[in-house]
């Protein structure tokens, strides 16, 4: 494969696009609406009206708007159709030529798409995830090449660093400065691991990429690979993500054959292989220490850093890890440039974010952000606000390791540390709206028990706080409970906080420290009245029975 | 001596070579092991093959993935037990799992979950003594979207209500197909 080749596939994908192109969602969430069915009900209808000339039908990524799915796109008539049945497909082909059908259009200047920025996203709902060629022409790969042939693996790392990108799984550490120490280590062996395994619950962006759009990971890990001098990659995904898996293996399948894996990538001396390793349900596996451990077959448990897997990771040797995004945003950065990336944002946090909106929310789907754009922004312009008139009451981010950011708080900007200093974070990207008629406590317990579940149970503040938060808030819950066990509980939450070994137990609390902090008056309206510890607003014993 | 009286053991829990040789499955097993070269590290990639081939992982199939990637028994049902996805136990005819991610939370998986509890007369995590239906729940399947999502035998169906999961459950169970 050299450049010849990839500007050769190019121009026979452009010369054998057809006059129209419908783009069927073929993503998990309009999937479960049928999408499959619209699809082969839309290629029997361009048969039948004779028009396999002219129109094409092709299978593509998420569309965004999975509230409105099946969604189908129309180009280039630059037309959506939601709620889309396979016995509307006739009159959708009779619409190619003006006819008017009763089929609802999404209104595309609607916030939630006007408002976008997709660099991440640029090609999700736009080429066949299937088939290589359809991404080589909308200029895959040719960050690749341009790495491969041009940029020496410092000048590589020099770009990401410049470009300000930080990781995208949620903690926020410079992409830049994590791959130079892996590249400064020296060891014999190198490896690099993408981090597919999209465990809080509320978030489905990497599934999102991953199902539209996985050469672009693929490219952006191969790129990494180089700078930091790996021969071998993993993808570990979930395996509640079979759809994301096939088309991985599938994109992994044909970037072999055309040589873009394997040895002597663009007739260089380069040599990298990626692998995919099937997670088996354990949220601890999303810490970088425990997936590790996962991937050498072992129970995934995190163990104390340093050394940090940079220096001793995977079967000990130096080992860089980045999450399904932060990959996705590398390719667009080699091609447009660090400066261009830079510009996007606000200082500290450069670029855009996709978010998974969902919940009580008119708009759900996934959207792609700016940096530094506000919460109000996203929940009530691009959103549209809670459904059926009600108020928008707090919106979670950051899944059980964020917290609860009330709607008074809703002009904050989002960026790693405006997000931190409301107790919540910024999180891989799920962002769940929650009406009045949610019940803090509720939420703060749904957490927990994840939490509880999921503890490893290697280290006891986690294992046993857990635990007792849990039996803490069940006893609120019910009624139970006195002023004394809240500050039990408050006690309890910065131990666990301040004593965790790993990322889990450290941020389990937030959840509950953020609704304390934000809504304490619902926890002390469920507090049983005490004559001898009377709570602080002299509420007395809440209708809740 | 005892390390003796130690295999002697492993190879009466193990499956019998009779068995081994009858059940076609053991040797695609074995042709995923040999694709990973037997080794260690590749345990969870065989435990995935072995739940796809059995439906479930028993102490006889252990043994043989023990024995195969010469492993401690002790740790290959480690590694088993942590991990959610694998189970012990054999699963009922149908699958029906309940998606318990924040968003379905919040738009009421919690109703559909108590519903079908309610209907099968089994909590969340077992079997209809006919085994006709197994009822799950999952973290999380990402279809948040289209929250609340339930799967029935590997089919994601969006915007449930736990009339649409009881009506489900009941043709499978009524049907008994």
């Amino acid at each position: 494969m050299v450049l010849e080749d990839l500007l050769r596939i190019k121009e026979q994908e452009l010369a054998a696009r057809k006059k129209f192109t419908f783009r069927v969602c073929l993503a998990a969430g309009c999937v479960s609406s049928n999408s499959e069915a619209v699809k082969a009900a839309l290629e029997k209808a361009v048969k039948d009206a004779g028009l396999d000339t002219d129109v094409e039908v092709r299978g593509v990524g998420c569309l965004k708007l999975c509230c409105g799915g099946p969604l189908v796109a129309v180009d280039p008539l630059n037309v959506v159709y939601q709620k889309v049945t396979p016995a509307d497909a006739p009159g959708l082909v009779a619409a190619l030529n003006g006819a008017q059908i009763g089929v609802a259009k999404v209104d595309l200047s609607h916030p939630f798409f006007a408002k976008q920025r997709n660099i991440v996203l640029e090609n999700s709902g736009v080429v066949d995830p299937e088939r290589i060629e359809s991404y080589i022409a909308h200029d895959g790969y040719r960050a690749l090449r341009e790495v491969l042939r041009e940029m020496s693996p410092a000048d590589v790392i020099a770009a990401v660093t410049k470009s300000g990108l930080r990781g995208r799984g949620g903690a926020g550490y410079p992409t830049g400065l994590k791959w130079a120490t892996v590249a400064k280590t020296k060891s014999s062996r190198k490896f690099v691991i993408c981090n597919a395994d999209e465990g809080d619950p509320g978030a489905f962006m990497d599934r999102s990429v991953l199902e539209s759009d996985p050469h672009r990971v693929i490219e952006g890990m191969i790129i990494a690979a180089y700078a930091v001098g790996a021969e071998q990659g993993y993808i570990y995904v979930r395996a509640e993500y079979p759809l994301a898996i096939k088309r991985l293996q599938n994109a992994i399948r044909q970037a072999r054959q055309f040589g873009l894996l394997g040895s002597g990538i663009f007739e260089s001396p380069f040599t990298f292989n990626i692998e995919i390793r099937i997670g088996a349900g354990a949220f601890v596996c999303g810490e970088e220490t425990a997936l590790i451990a996962s991937i050498e077959g072992r129970r995934g448990m995190p163990r104390p850093r340093p050394p940090y897997p940079a220096e001793y990771g995977l079967f000990g040797h130096p080992t860089l890890i980045n999450n399904v995004e932060t990959f996705a945003n590398i390719p667009p950065i080699i091609r447009n440039g660090p400066d261009w990336f830079a510009s996007i944002g606000t200082e500290k946090s450069k670029g855009t974010k996709v978010f998974a909106l969902a919940g009580q929310v008119k708009h759900t789907g996934l959207i792609e952000v700016p940096m530094g754009i506000t919460l109000r922004e996203i929940v009530e312009e691009m959103g549209g606000g809670a459904p059926d008139g009600k108020r928008v009451k707090a919106v979670q981010t950051g899944g059980p390791s964020g917290g609860c950011v009330p709607a008074s708080e809703m002009d904050t900007p989002v960026d790693y540390e405006s997000l931190a200093r409301l107790g919540s974070i910024m999180g891989s990207g799920g962002m769940i709206v929650m009406d009045e008629t949610t019940r803090m406590v509720d939420v703060a317990a749904f957490f927990i028990e994840f939490c509880m579940d999921e503890s490893c149970g290697k280290c006891a503040p986690c294992r046993a706080g857990t635990l007792q938060m849990h039996n803490l808030l069940a006893k609120i819950r019910t009624g139970n409970a006195t002023a004394a066990d809240l500050r039990t509980l408050e006690e309890l939450c910065e131990v666990v906080k301040n004593t965790s070994l790993c990322g889990l137990g450290q941020t389990a609390p937030n959840p509950i420290l953020s609704t304390l902090r934000f809504f304490r008056n619902e926890y002390i309206a469920l507090l049983k009245s005490d004559a001898t510890d009377k709570p602080a607003n002299g509420q007395d014993r809440p209708d809740r029975v | 001596m005892i390390t003796a009286i130690g295999k002697t053991k492993q190879r009466a829990l193990g499956p019998s070579a009779e068995k081994i040789s009858a059940d076609k499955r053991f040797k695609i097993l074995e042709t995923h092991m040999k694709r990973f070269q037997f080794k260690q590290d590749a345990l969870i990639e065989v435990l995935h093959k072995a739940q796809e081939l059995f439906g479930y992982l028993d102490d006889e199939l252990l043994f043989y993935i023990a024995q195969n990637l010469k492993l401690p028994p002790g740790h290959v049902y480690g590694v088993t037990t942590f991990y959610h996805f694998f189970t012990l136990k054999p699963k009922g005819a149908h699958i029906c799992v309940v998606c318990m991610g924040t968003a379905c939370y919040v738009k009421g998986a919690g109703a559909i979950l108590s519903a079908l509890e309610d209907t099968l007369k089994i909590k969340s995590g077992d079997t209809t003594p006919d085994g006709q239906v197994s009822l799950l729940t999952a973290r999380c399947i990402g279809a948040c979207g289209v929250a609340p999502a339930v799967v029935y035998d590997g089919a994601v169906a969006p915007r449930q209500t736990p009339q649409d999961a009881i009506n489900r459950v009941k043709g499978w169970v009524e049907h008994g197909a």
